[in-house]
C-alpha cells in the first residue's frame, strides 16, 4: 500500500462529482427539460434493458468473447437461479441459490 | 398512520415521514439483495486495495464515489498514473447509464428542493432503479402517493449506501485473505438478474430485455461500456415498436400500478 497522494484524493473528489451528475442530470433544472412523447413514454422499457445489458456480458462473456464451452459456472448458476426466481419469486432466494450453483462448479471443478 | 397536524412542530413531521410504512417497505427490499450487494462491495474493495491505494484513498473511495463499474474501470488509470480529465471522462461514460435513469424519473422528484432531488439522485444506482420502477411503475399525483413514494426511495437509498460503504470497507479490510479468484462478485450479478426477471411483466418488455442483451453483446468491442448505452437505446425501441404490432394492445398498465 503506497501513501496518499493530493492528487488521488483530487481524483476522487472528481469521481464523486461525476456520479452525483450522472445520477442526478435531469434533476438538477428546476423545471423539466422537454422530452418528446415517444421518448417518455420509452422510458418503461429503461430499466429492464439496463438492467440485462449489464448482466448478460457477465454471464456469457469472457475476455471480451462469447463463451465457447458449456462448461461455465456462471451459465449453470444464472439459469438455475432464474428457475429459482421463476418458481418462488425470492430475491434472496434467488441468490443464495445461484450462489450454491456456482461456487462448487467454480472452485470445486474450475468451470 | 397519525395525522399530520397544522400545528405540528418540523421534527415531529420528520419522524412521521420516518415511520413511514414505504420507507420499511425500501429498506426490506434491499435487504434482500443485499448479499449480492454486499458480495460485489467486498470485491470492490478487494480491488482497491489490491491496485495500490492508501488506506485514506481506499476509505474515502468507498463512501463517496459509490459506484461501483466506475471505480473499477478507475483503478488501473490511477494505479497508471493517467490523466485526471482521462480518469473522470471514463468514470463519465461508465456511468452514462444513470443519466437515462435520471430522465426516467425526474417526474417522481419534481416536488423537492433542488438539493434532495441531488441528494437521492446520488442515492439511486442499478438496483434501487429496478426496485422502484418496479414498485412505482409511475409516478404519483395524489400526496399520499409521493409520500410513499419518497419514503421508499431513501430507505431503499440510504440502506443501499449503507450497505455498499460498510462492504467494501470489510472488503479492503479482508484485502489479504480473499482472493479476486474466488468469484464472490457474482453475487451481484444474480442480484441485477433476479431484478431484471421480476421487471419482465409483459411480453414487451421481454423483448426488449432480449434485444438489449443481444446488443449489449454484440457491442461489447466499444470502449468504456458504451455497449449498455447503446443497447438501451435499442431495447426503447424495440418495446416502443412491440406495442404497435397487432396484437400489442395498450402497454403495460399493470396491476397494482397507480391510475392518476
Amino acid at each position: 500500500m503506497s501513501g496518499t497522494d493530493v492528487w488521488t484524493i483530487a481524483t476522487i473528489a472528481g469521481m464523486t462529482v461525476v456520479t452525483v451528475l450522472t445520477r442526478a442530470l435531469f434533476f438538477l433544472p428546476d423545471k423539466p427539460w422537454p422530452l418528446p412523447h415517444w421518448l417518455a413514454a420509452g422510458f418503461r422499457y429503461a430499466p429492464i434493458a439496463a438492467l440485462a445489458a449489464v448482466v448478460l456480458p457477465e454471464i456469457l462473456m469472457a475476455d471480451g468473447h462469447l463463451i465457447t464451452t458449456w462448461r461455465d459456472a456462471r451459465v449453470f448458476a444464472a439459469v438455475v437461479a432464474s428457475l429459482w426466481f421463476l418458481a418462488r419469486h425470492g430475491l434472496l432466494g434467488t441468490i443464495v441459490v445461484g450462489m450454491a450453483v456456482y461456487l462448487p462448479l467454480h472452485l470445486g471443478l474450475g468451470w | 398512520m397519525r395525522r399530520c397536524g397544522a400545528r405540528r412542530h418540523p421534527s415531529s413531521i420528520l419522524q412521521l415521514f420516518l415511520r413511514h410504512p414505504q420507507l420499511r417497505v425500501g429498506v426490506l427490499d434491499m435487504a434482500l439483495v443485499t448479499p449480492g450487494l454486499a458480495a460485489w462491495g467486498v470485491m470492490t474493495g478487494v480491488a482497491m486495495v489490491k491496485s495500490g491505494m492508501s488506506a485514506v484513498e481506499v476509505t474515502l473511495m468507498a463512501l463517496f464515489v459509490y459506484a461501483g463499474s466506475s471505480q473499477l474501470a478507475a483503478l488501473p488509470l490511477i494505479a497508471a498514473g493517467a490523466p485526471m480529465w482521462v480518469i473522470l471522462a471514463t468514470s463519465t461514460c461508465v456511468n452514462l447509464r444513470f443519466i437515462v435513469f435520471s430522465a426516467h424519473l425526474r417526474p417522481y422528484v419534481a416536488h423537492l428542493p433542488a438539493w434532495q432531488r441531488t441528494f437521492r439522485g446520488y442515492l439511486f444506482a442499478d438496483l434501487n432503479y429496478g426496485l422502484f420502477i418496479r414498485r412505482f411503475p409511475q409516478p404519483a399525483t395524489a400526496a399520499d402517493g409521493i409520500a410513499a413514494q419518497d419514503a421508499y426511495w431513501l430507505g431503499n437509498g440510504v440502506s443501499c449506501w449503507l450497505v455498499w460503504a460498510t462492504s467494501s470497507l470489510v472488503g479492503a479490510a479482508l484485502a489479504a485473505t480473499i482472493p479476486v479468484s474466488w468469484g464472490l462478485g457474482f453475487a451481484g450479478v444474480l442480484a441485477l438478474l433476479a431484478t431484471m426477471i421480476m421487471l419482465a411483466t409483459t411480453w414487451q418488455r421481454l423483448a426488449a430485455a432480449a434485444v438489449a442483451s443481444v446488443v449489449a453483446v454484440a457491442a461489447v468491442a466499444l470502449p468504456l461500456k458504451l455497449n449498455i448505452l447503446v443497447a438501451i437505446a435499442a431495447a426503447i425501441a424495440a418495446g416502443l415498436a412491440a406495442e404497435r404490432l397487432p396484437g400489442g394492445v395498450a402497454p403495460d398498465r399493470e396491476p397494482g400500478e397507480e391510475h392518476p
